[in-house]
């Protein structure tokens, strides 16, 4: 029994290394990707290797995820969902009810680590959301659009709840992007957009004060110069001043003095615009824009319904980030915690979004054969 | 065509939504191009267009800001003597990223301005918390001769700055050391609580007493500048300043003479005493016996000056007042007469026979009256007057257990009084669930009779005493004790009152009730055998008290054989009184503890008039609303007779007690 129980494990363990399921292309790319944060790093964090090795190790980490997450075929994902759903969703009131962390609720302490359930409902509201459209005629109805907007709406409200503005965006973009792919119909996303968009001094109620103070921080920058004003002034002037063709590696003036705060983190993009110049930047955003588009093609191939809502949602919410944080270190949208995915220093986002990757692996691996 | 699609909308259509998909994906990703367009177009904007203006700008990027931190708020007296008062200082500070090795240069700043191991400790410590950017202090209070010296030496030490701030100082010394408490450097564990916005720039935060629990209305906003810092980060000139708001400053309701009055009348003996109005609420005074400096503690006290504190066999770091617990002994025999005539176990008229031994009816255990022999019939009054112990062990039983410590539980015993600082004992209040709670073990009959006494498990505090009192006196409408009267925002002409409305209506029913408990106090005073009769003469008001001689010892002990004279006798009792005055309109309330008196008028007695005299000069010495007694000396004491000593009392004759009262509470 344990025998045979071994044998199967290891043949497991041997077809997945033989035969890895991967896209080379997209492997490619967030290989590339990867090198590029790693690099980066090691010049933002003032050449400290140990922050390198720590953010390579979570890339290992996540490269054994995502190994794994591409043998489990996309039919048997399909039948978990609604469980991973739940499990998710009831995480997430379990993080409202006796949760920790500072100012906001978003850990949950698991005595060895702690845990940020709304991490997990990145992957499984759009896989839900493709669950629920998987068996139903597209493009949907009105009924199927409220109850996808419904599906959406729990886990997302929860997240604002704690409140975690950034997270919160990501997880409805993710799942309004399936929707979006399922071919609802231009004159009905223009109505939910209007609504959407008369509903915005409403929500502006809802938010919380600090929250606020971002938004109008951003218009009037000089408003704030010790917190987030300052953020965005510094990182201005570190993007701009590099110009196009960049100071250099390592050459970067305004993180090494000190001038611009976070920078491993939510600014790295700052550093890297003013070491690489407008050139690094136009190529870094030219590789995003390579992994999403074969993120879509990876889609456009896939056997069925839920495989292709749920690859096209997460290439396309992976662009969110890029275009949120991107916007920030800019000047152009408000300061939330949103990384630069697989370039900013820390664990949870880069373990995330590999294991999303590994779903799009699965699913290229079971895509239609053309004959 | 219309009617094929509808019917061929009922299946579904596999090739038709991966046409509509791809369409879909196509489209999507040309949204996705275009964002990234225009993200791209921005990076352009600003690194291509404005790029001269941004290199400019990182090269002139000599611009910090730094929080000023704001001035804490002041803290006065009633009547606005200084009691906790900024005094501007210097400091040294390191911002640890612009130093290479750090060892080496505490090493080299030693030689020029002295460190000693526990400016280094915390220094070491607080470096670990902070931001590599934000500066840490290492040593505060530079001397005139340390700031010059460092000040020839400043170009050898890149990252560390001479810094003016301001320093908190208690002029008042020992005084108010527990009351106001003492500001101490911020540590690791207050990070975690405080809000590092609001707390940019400020080194220390409140430690205990008022200190501590108004530091949200004493700490201000801090405020900042923009400086124009050099290449080694140093400071170049200030270009704007944005003011802080300074902490709100606080009035207590303490008047310095009377705490003065109180201190000095201890003499040194440990002790405590509380005076509260029992018209609000407000502390009067509030000392515990001894004390200490509280400035030692605001730059992190020397282990030498702490081991001596610590050391100390009088604890002088103890608050007495808010945290001992003593038994109260006869100082609740008032309220317990009082319980017994509001739950109408008693009339004013009913009499009990003192013999000078009460039983249990079938027990043959004794307990003893104070007066050997007796004292004979009395009533309330005289129960109250001469401190009979048979009325109230009568009175207890009566009762039961449930009723009495039900009724003396709305005086506020067994629970904080809720006075506005932290760190109050809830001392204990006897009863069923107390016991079962704490021993486990059933309620026996005996231990209801000296619960009416105010002995056996019973513990109060000072403060919880004075509380109960000051209810009473109150006509029993209780007012949670506070010791902050006022505070003053920057600016502000007067100070704005804080209001401290009744914690609930009056807990007397019978307002008769409370003429003949008062009547009792008052005899205390002035009847030719009250315990308390030489307390009144010379006070132009009347007064009402009580005293109270609890034991620490069993009297079944062999130390109480030994050795039983006066002296001795002082190590095993704890001497209370408690009084306040004008009895016709109670203005003030007081209970004062001795821990080793002999008796309890003749120890804590003075204490109490001190506090009333110097109460009453504070007033002028005229009270408007009170009656004036017609002579200095009460009409109800025989003139010429000369003041006798107070009778021994209340030796709270306890047989077989097991436990000494010395194994609770007591420090």
């Amino acid at each position: 029994m344990i025998e045979t129980l071994n044998v199967r494990a290891s043949r497991f363990l041997r077809r997945m290394f033989n035969r890895p399921r991967i896209d080379m292309p997209l492997a490619l790319g967030l290989f590339v990707l990867a090198l590029t944060g790693l690099v980066t790093l090691y010049s933002a964090g003032d050449g400290s290797l140990g922050l390198v090795g720590g953010q390579a190790g979570r890339f290992a980490l996540g490269g054994a995820l995502l190994m794994l997450v591409s043998r489990i075929p996309p039919s048997v994902l399909r039948g978990w969902t609604p469980w991973l759903y739940l499990g998710s969703v009831a995480l997430l009131v379990v993080v409202a009810i006796l949760g920790e962390g500072r100012g906001s609720i978003r850990w949950l302490d698991l005595g060895v680590f702690r845990f940020q359930p709304s991490e997990l409902l990145k992957l499984t509201t759009p896989m839900m959301v493709a669950w629920y459209l998987h068996p139903r005629q597209l493009p949907p109805t009105w009924t199927d659009i409220v109850a996808v907007g419904l599906l959406i709406a729990i886990p997302a409200g929860l997240i604002a709840e704690q409140p975690d503005l950034g997270t919160a965006v990501l997880v409805t973009a993710a799942g309004a992007f399936a929707l979006f792919l399922s071919g609802m119909a231009w004159w009905r996303i223009g109505a939910l957009l209007a609504l959407v968009g008369g509903m915005i001094p409403v929500g502006w109620h809802f938010l919380h004060q600090y929250q606020r103070d971002r938004v109008l921080t951003l218009l009037n920058p000089e408003s704030d110069p010790l917190g987030n004003g300052w953020h965005i002034i510094q990182s201005q002037i570190a993007v701009g001043s590099g110009g196009i063709f960049g100071k250099g590696w390592l050459h970067s003036t305004q993180s090494r003095l000190d001038f611009l705060p976070e920078h491993t983190t939510d600014f790295i993009f700052a550093v890297f615009s003013e070491e690489f110049g407008l050139i690094g930047v136009a190529a870094l955003l030219a590789l995003y824009a390579f992994i999403v588009g074969r993120c879509l093609w990876i889609a456009m191939e896939a056997r069925d319904t839920f495989s292709r809502l749920l690859a096209g949602a997460i290439g396309m919410s992976f662009f969110v980030y890029v275009f949120v944080n991107g916007g920030m270190v800019a000047g152009m949208l408000p300061v939330v915690g949103v990384p630069l995915p697989l370039i900013s220093y820390g664990g949870t986002s880069a373990v995330s979004l590999l294991t999303g990757f590994g779903v799009l692996m699965s699913i290229h691996a079971n895509r239609k054969m053309h004959i | 065509m219309k009617n094929r699609r509808s019917t061929r909308r009922s299946i579904k259509d596999p090739r038709g939504e991966s046409i509509l998909f791809r369409r879909r994906a196509l489209a999507g990703f040309a949204l996705i191009v275009l964002s990234l367009c225009l993200l791209l177009s921005r990076f352009v904007f600003l690194q291509v267009m404005h790029h001269d203006e941004f290199v400019t700008r990182a090269q002139a990027n000599r611009v910090k800001p730094r929080a000023i931190p704001p001035a804490r708020g002041l803290i006065y007296d009633r009547h606005g003597v200084l009691l906790a008062d900024n005094v501007p200082a210097f400091r040294l500070e390191v911002v640890p990223e612009q130093v290479k090795d750090m060892p080496a240069l505490l090493a080299r700043l030693g030689q020029v301005v002295p460190l000693d191991p526990d400016d280094l400790d915390a220094f070491r410590k607080q470096l670990k918390q902070s931001r590599r950017f934000d500066s840490v202090p290492v040593k505060m209070r530079l001397t005139e001769d340390e700031i010059a010296r460092f000040a020839v030496n400043r170009w050898r030490f890149p990252g560390v700055d001479v810094v003016p701030y301001l320093i908190r100082r208690y002029p008042q010394g020992s005084m108010f050391a527990h009351v106001v408490g003492y500001v101490g450097r911020i540590d690791v564990g207050d990070l975690e609580r405080l809000d590092p916005k609001r707390y940019q720039g400020t080194s220390h935060v409140g430690r205990t007493g008022v200190e501590r629990s108004y530091e949200n209305v004493l700490h201000g906003t801090p405020g900042y500048e923009l400086l124009e810092v050099n290449a080694d980060g140093r400071t170049q000139r200030v270009l704007e300043t944005h003011a802080p708001t300074p902490g709100k400053n606080l009035y207590l309701s303490i008047d310095v003479r009377l705490q003065k009055a109180a201190e000095t009348a201890f003499a040194g003996r440990p002790g405590a005493a509380v005076a509260i109005d029992p018209r609000n609420g407000q502390v009067l005074a509030m000392v515990s016996v001894p004390s200490f400096d509280p400035n030692l503690f605001v730059n992190g006290i020397s282990q030498a000056d702490y081991s001596a504190l610590t050391g100390d066999p009088d604890t002088p770091l103890y608050n007495r007042a808010l945290r001992g617990v003593y038994p109260p002994g006869s100082t609740i025999k008032p309220l317990i007469g009082l319980a017994g005539l509001e739950t109408g176990f008693r009339t004013p008229q009913d009499t009990v026979v003192s013999t000078g031994v009460f039983y249990i009816p079938g027990q043959s255990r004794g307990y003893r009256d104070d007066q050997r022999g007796g004292v004979g019939r009395v009533d309330l009054v005289g129960a109250i007057t001469q401190s009979v112990n048979t009325y109230f062990y009568k009175l207890a039983m009566d009762m039961g257990i449930d009723r009495l410590s039900q009724f003396m539980g709305k005086f506020g015993f067994g629970q904080p009084t809720g006075i506005d600082v932290i760190g109050e004992s809830s001392g204990v209040l006897p009863s069923r669930e107390w016991k079962a709670a704490n021993f486990n073990q059933p309620w026996y009959p005996g231990e209801t009779v000296i619960a009416g006494i105010g002995q056996g498990f019973w513990a109060v505090t000072p403060l919880q005493l004075a509380h109960a009192i000051a209810t009473f006196a109150g006509h029993g409408v209780p007012y949670a004790p506070r010791l902050v009267m006022a505070t003053q925002s920057a600016g502000q002409a007067a100070p704005t009152a804080l209001t401290n409305p009744p914690s609930g209506p009056s807990l007397i029913r019978k307002p008769s009730d409370w003429d003949v408990v008062n009547q009792g106090m008052e005899q205390v005073i002035y009847g030719s055998r009250g315990t308390g009769r030489q307390l009144g003469i010379g006070f132009p008001y009347l007064m009402a008290g009580k005293s109270g001689t609890a034991e620490r010892y069993s009297r079944k002990s062999d130390a109480y054989e030994t050795n039983r004279d006066t002296a001795y006798l002082a190590t095993r009792h704890r001497a209370w009184f408690v009084a306040y005055a004008p009895a016709d309109n109670p203005q003030i309330a007081v209970a004062v503890l001795i821990e080793s008196g002999a008796w309890g008028a003749q120890a804590a007695g003075p204490v109490v008039r001190a506090i009333l005299d110097a109460w009453l000069a504070s007033h002028g010495g005229v009270l408007p609303d009170a009656k004036r007694l017609p002579d200095a000396t009460p009409a109800s004491r025989p003139a010429g007779t000369p003041p006798v000593e107070a009778a021994p009392e209340d030796e709270g004759a306890i047989e077989d007690l097991p436990v000494s009262d010395s194994a609770r509470g007591a420090p």
